[in-house]
């Protein structure tokens, strides 16, 4: 395998002293760039550990003995599989929203010219810009404007996660669209397909990996998010206010393990996404 | 589609519009209160001062550990690329109140770490790192790490070797090559990166929550303390309002040294 570095030629001037010097110089980044993964995957690993962990004391801070009970009786705790539940409905919901707007918007400010496309574009991207906290926040003092017709509860969380996702959506698709081969259209009505067959055969299954990806995205932050949420939620639990709420007073292995599950899950999905280039990468490189 | 557009442009407008003036709209009754906004700067600009500066240090530290890290995967890391990209983003996949809580096993008290270094007397016996400085900032860099990986590696990939082959021809060492052609070609990456670190990183107020003690709290913990608790919604408003004008400012500082063309693009 020869990676970008190695094929750099090297020059025959270079001493040995310097040869040396850089061969120490690649290992140390490379030492480095480990310890820094290594940093990365600290927490993950104590996350996991602890979900198999009995702990003595209310607090599942040390380690005291193996035991497979957590992931048994994960929904031993009370409030915990509600918050989880609630947690997926919202996700689920918002994203399968979110997106189909968000793509929606980035069709419109990819291909066509309208008035206040400009603002548009810079719309999309404030709340990417923004501190989570003002964007609760903002959303809270609309909402509490008008406390007589709108609750807190399930619908602001709702509204608060569509309104942060589009943005992330919009940026994903958007991306994808502007490398977009315009021919490929023409050619579908060169052969007689009006414009709504052609997105549905030909523009939908291009973007679809793209759509896919920004849905993916969404409901990770969805599910993820706790500050808008917390800010938002009233009196409804989901998963992270769960937490919030719960690691003043204890923190049970429950916690741990419905993090750990989700964790596995996403990164099944991340591993087999991996695998997936890595093989088409390879069968291409066969082919050539 | 334009249709849709439009349909879903007028709501977002209004939110976006909602978004800005609610620092101008408390909750009890509009009489143009602009003392909301001195008496919260009065009273809170430690807070917003200490957020600015930990968010600081702690993108900062980001740019430190993220750069080589992204520099290595982009260059060396050959067909194992995708697999330590993985690695980057998997903190993401580990609910973020969980992955925080996790560092307060991994400082704790009687943990490894803080045994450690007590052995080694870079702590004192009854020394801690939790309800320290060092831990908020430690929490905050370690949360938005991939923040500035992501933008780095990607800056770093799109750079062609032959450039850097190129320099050396000419006569560059490496250090010369890395300075001139490798830095200002990653310049992209640094400005994204140290935006989308320090910005969220301003508001974070669940480090210094979970990781610090009261003497550690940032304008996030006053803005969220004064929303839910205190119910004093004006000067929430404002306080947020005043952080994103912050922001903002530095933005614009930030723009005018590295120019506007970099930010945007």
């Amino acid at each position: 395998m020869t990676t970008a570095a190695e094929t750099l030629p090297s020059r025959a001037r270079v001493s040995f002293a310097s040869r040396a010097w850089r061969f120490v110089a690649r290992h140390s980044l490379t030492v480095y760039a480990l310890l820094v993964v290594g940093y990365l995957m600290l927490p993950i690993v104590v996350v996991i550990l602890f979900s198999f962990n009995h702990p003595t004391g209310r607090f599942n801070y040390v380690w005291h003995k193996f035991t497979f009970d957590n992931w048994i009786h994960w929904n031993a705790v009370l409030g915990i599989q509600g918050a989880v539940e609630k947690s997926l409905e919202v996700a689920t919901l918002a994203t399968l929203v979110a997106t189909a707007l968000g793509t929606g918007i980035a069709l419109a400010i990819v291909r066509h010219r309208f008035v206040g496309r400009g603002a548009t574009n810079v719309l999309v991207f404030l709340p990417l810009s923004t501190p989570e906290i003002v964007l609760g926040s903002s959303l809270l003092a609309l909402f509490l404007n008008d406390q007589n017709t709108i609750q807190l509860g399930f619908w602001t969380i709702f509204i608060a996660h569509v309104m942060f996702i589009i943005s992330f959506v919009v940026v994903t698709v958007k991306a994808r669209l502007i490398g977009f081969d315009r021919h490929l259209e023409e050619a579908a009505m060169d052969l007689g397909a009006n414009e709504w067959t052609t997105f549905q055969k030909v523009t939908l299954p291009l973007i679809a990996p793209a759509i896919l990806a920004a849905a993916l995205l969404g409901f990770a932050l969805s599910i993820d998010d706790f500050v808008i949420t917390y800010l938002n939620a009233g009196p409804v639990q989901t998963f992270p206010i769960f937490v919030w709420g719960i690691a003043r007073v204890a923190v049970p292995p429950q916690v741990n393990v419905v993090a750990s599950a989700i964790f596995l899950v996403a990164i099944a999905l991340g591993l087999a996404n991996v695998f997936w280039q890595y093989r088409a990468a390879r069968s291409s490189r066969g082919g050539s | 589609m334009l249709w849709l557009a439009i349909f879903f442009l007028v709501p977002m407008v209004f939110l976006g519009y909602q978004s800005l003036q609610s620092g101008l709209f408390p909750h009890f009754q509009f009489t143009w209160e602009f003392s909301n906004f001195s008496s919260a700067l009065s009273g809170y600009h430690t807070q917003l001062i200490r957020s600015f500066v930990y968010a600081g240090i702690a993108t900062l530290a980001c740019l430190v550990l993220a750069y080589p890290l992204a520099y290595w995967i982009a260059f060396r890391a050959g067909p194992w690329r995708n697999l330590f990209l993985l690695f980057i983003v998997a903190p993401f996949f580990v609910t973020y109140l969980v992955r925080t809580l996790a560092w307060l096993n991994i400082l704790a008290d009687d943990g490894p770490v803080v045994r450690v270094l007590r052995d080694i007397h870079v702590l004192g016996p009854d020394g801690r790192l939790l309800a320290t400085t060092f831990a908020v900032v430690a929490g905050i860099t370690y949360n938005f790490l991939p923040f500035m990986a992501l933008p780095l590696y990607v800056s770093l990939e799109q750079i062609d070797p032959r450039l850097l082959e190129a320099s050396k021809d000419l006569y560059a060492s490496s250090t010369q090559a890395f300075l001139r052609v490798t830095v200002p070609l990653s310049m992209p990456g640094i400005v994204a990166g140290t935006l989308l670190t320090f910005i969220p990183a301003a508001g974070d107020f669940i480090n210094a929550a979970l990781l610090g003690t009261p003497n550690q709290a940032m304008i996030g913990n006053v803005i969220q303390a004064k929303f839910l608790d205190s119910l004093d919604y004006p000067t929430a408003a404002s306080l947020s309002f005043i952080l994103m004008a912050t922001i903002l400012v530095l933005l614009l500082i930030y723009a005018r040294i590295v120019g506007s063309e970099k930010l945007t693009g």
